[in-house]
């Protein structure tokens, strides 16, 4: 009995991992329960960057209280910000023109490829190898470029607004994009040959954190941490929103549900937004690039909720309105919370070295988990 | 059946490392491929993207007139209080009264570059400058006053 998983026994030994640990990539507080080098328990301690975002879009009205969803998963901040539009769209009916939704999804996407390139090249190196880093940063640093020249900011843009966009797009928009993706297309092989082959990179990666089908529905995984399950929850597919339902792509699924599968259906995720963007972006329609709104938004009395698919799984934004310019409740449904959950389960049993292979593959961002 | 696979192994392992080392060396033997970026030092030549949100500042053509009515459309549009407009009454030559900014006050320390005081202005009184280096000694640096001294409202604008 005493030997049973998951009980603090004497001779166990309780270490800290964080709140300020590199291996962390923010202020992730693991408490984490061994014996000798075999994992026992994982117990994540929130609450370190807590800083109510919820309650403070309370008091912001529908067109203020965006801006600060970008500072919840600050890398998918674009996918954020069209979260909570679409909300404020769906409550006041109003029909976004095309060419913004369309501008929407090729945001949308290249920030997924932001993403997925500064997930990659963190969880190399958290795993001890170094060069993947610059080599992922030289691609994302293009896209911060053309997010810059568009949006006028590389991290939290503030580009959405209700009913649209805030600006057009830059006259070289499309130029810079299609520029980026021949680059891309050949740089993603160089990823390929520096990691995914890499016979060190799969022994440490092959079995380790597996997470079953049935506990990634029961703990709430989505995106690839869900997906790499085989658990099929792309929203993107499953409830399309902008013009997801217009463009041609595949469900990444991956079925052996342990650390590499999850690496892969994130990898193969990047070819398929190239792919979504190589659709949309010699069809941008001409027109107008924001509906007509009025000057102050007021929600009918309600609730609304809408999901998107960001980077990392799916973000639901929950509005209450009673009829005010302010919400009266808004709950995010933030994906890295209901991943961060399955941590237990996976590292239950494993070795405290491959503690920072799952972490690394569950592209953990805890702003996002604290929000 | 098992020594087999194992040598097969090996020897597709050390070719998984040539494959990754040979990247490497690409990159060790080109140094024209810059991976790392600079700090851009170069203050002379450098262009910044003519949207980028630096901070917000009031235009003043060469007369130093602005467009600003005091309207705080802006001030009312900023959800962290960065705006502070502080308005006085201007006596016309026709012995009217009329609203004027007296000081525009902006707190740089909590403006998060979110562009919708921009947006909500009637008048394109304020645009963002393409500044980028913010930090000084002092926190009551950041807090500053707009309009300059002897500023007035171009004429014409309501």
């Amino acid at each position: 009995m005493l030997e049973e998983i998951g009980t603090t026994t004497e001779g166990d030994l309780i270490i800290n991992v964080g709140p300020q640990h590199p291996a962390t990539h923010g202020v992730l507080h693991l408490v984490i329960t061994l014996n000798g080098e075999t994992i026992k328990k994982v117990e994540p301690h929130l609450g370190y960057i807590h800083r109510s975002i919820e309650k403070m879009c309370e008091s912001l009205t529908y067109r203020q209280f965006i801006y600060v969803t970008s500072r919840m998963d600050y890398l998918s901040a674009h996918i954020n910000n069209h979260a909570c539009a679409l909300c404020v769209e769906k409550g006041m009916q109003v029909e976004v023109p095309e060419r913004a939704q369309v501008i929407r999804v090729i945001m949308d996407e290249l920030t997924r490829i932001a993403s997925h390139e500064l997930w990659w090249g963190a969880m190399a190196m958290d795993i001890g190898a170094f060069t993947p880093f610059f080599h992922a940063f030289r691609e994302r640093e293009k896209i911060n470029e053309i997010m810059e020249e568009t949006c006028g900011a590389r991290l939290t843009m503030n580009y959405y607004v209700p009913g649209g966009l805030m600006a057009d797009l830059h006259p070289d928009f499309q130029k810079k994009v299609k520029a980026f993706i021949t680059l891309f297309k050949n740089k993603i092989d160089e990823y390929d040959e520096l990691i995914t082959g890499n016979i060190i990179f799969i022994n440490r990666m092959k079995g380790v954190g597996f997470l079953s089908k049935e506990d990634a529905v029961s703990f709430g995984c989505t995106g690839p941490s869900g997906r790499g399950s085989g658990l099929s929850c792309d929203i993107r597919k499953l409830y399309p929103y902008a013009v997801y339902d217009k463009v041609q792509f595949d469900e990444i699924l991956e079925t052996d549900g342990d650390s590499l599968a999850r690496y892969m259906v994130r990898i193969r995720e990047m070819k398929q937004s190239i792919r979504i963007i190589e659709q949309l972006i010699d069809n941008i329609p001409e027109g107008d690039f924001q509906a007509k709104t009025k000057a102050v938004l007021k929600l009918p009395k309600g609730e609304f909720y809408t999901r998107v698919e960001t980077a990392r799984g799916e973000l639901g934004v929950y509005i209450v309105s009673e009829g005010a310019t302010t919400p009266y409740r808004i709950k995010f449904r933030s994906p890295g919370f209901s991943n961060l959950s399955a941590l237990d389960t996976m590292a239950r049993g494993g070795k405290l070295g491959d503690l920072v292979a799952m972490m690394g593959t569950l592209d953990l961002v805890i702003p996002d988990i604290d929000r | 059946m098992f020594i087999v696979k194992y040598i097969k192994d090996i020897f597709s392992g050390i070719k998984s490392l040539l494959v990754g080392m040979r990247r490497t060396g690409y990159y060790f033997t080109h140094h024209k491929e810059i991976i790392t970026e600079q700090y851009p030092d170069n203050r002379d030549t450098l262009v910044m993207a003519d949207r980028f949100k630096g901070e917000v500042v009031l235009i003043h053509d060469e007369h130093n007139e602005h467009a600003c009515t005091g309207c705080t459309a802006c001030e009312l549009a900023c959800p962290n209080a960065t705006i502070k407009i502080v308005t006085k009454f201007d006596i016309t030559p026709e012995g009217k009264k009329k609203k004027a900014i007296d000081k525009f006050v902006y707190h740089l320390e909590l403006c998060t570059m979110c562009n919708l005081c921009i947006v909500a202005c009637p008048t394109d009184a304020i645009k963002m400058a393409q500044t980028f280096e913010h930090s000084v000694y002092d926190r009551a640096e950041l807090t500053k006053i707009l309009n300059k001294p002897g500023s007035k409202i171009r004429e014409g604008i309501e």
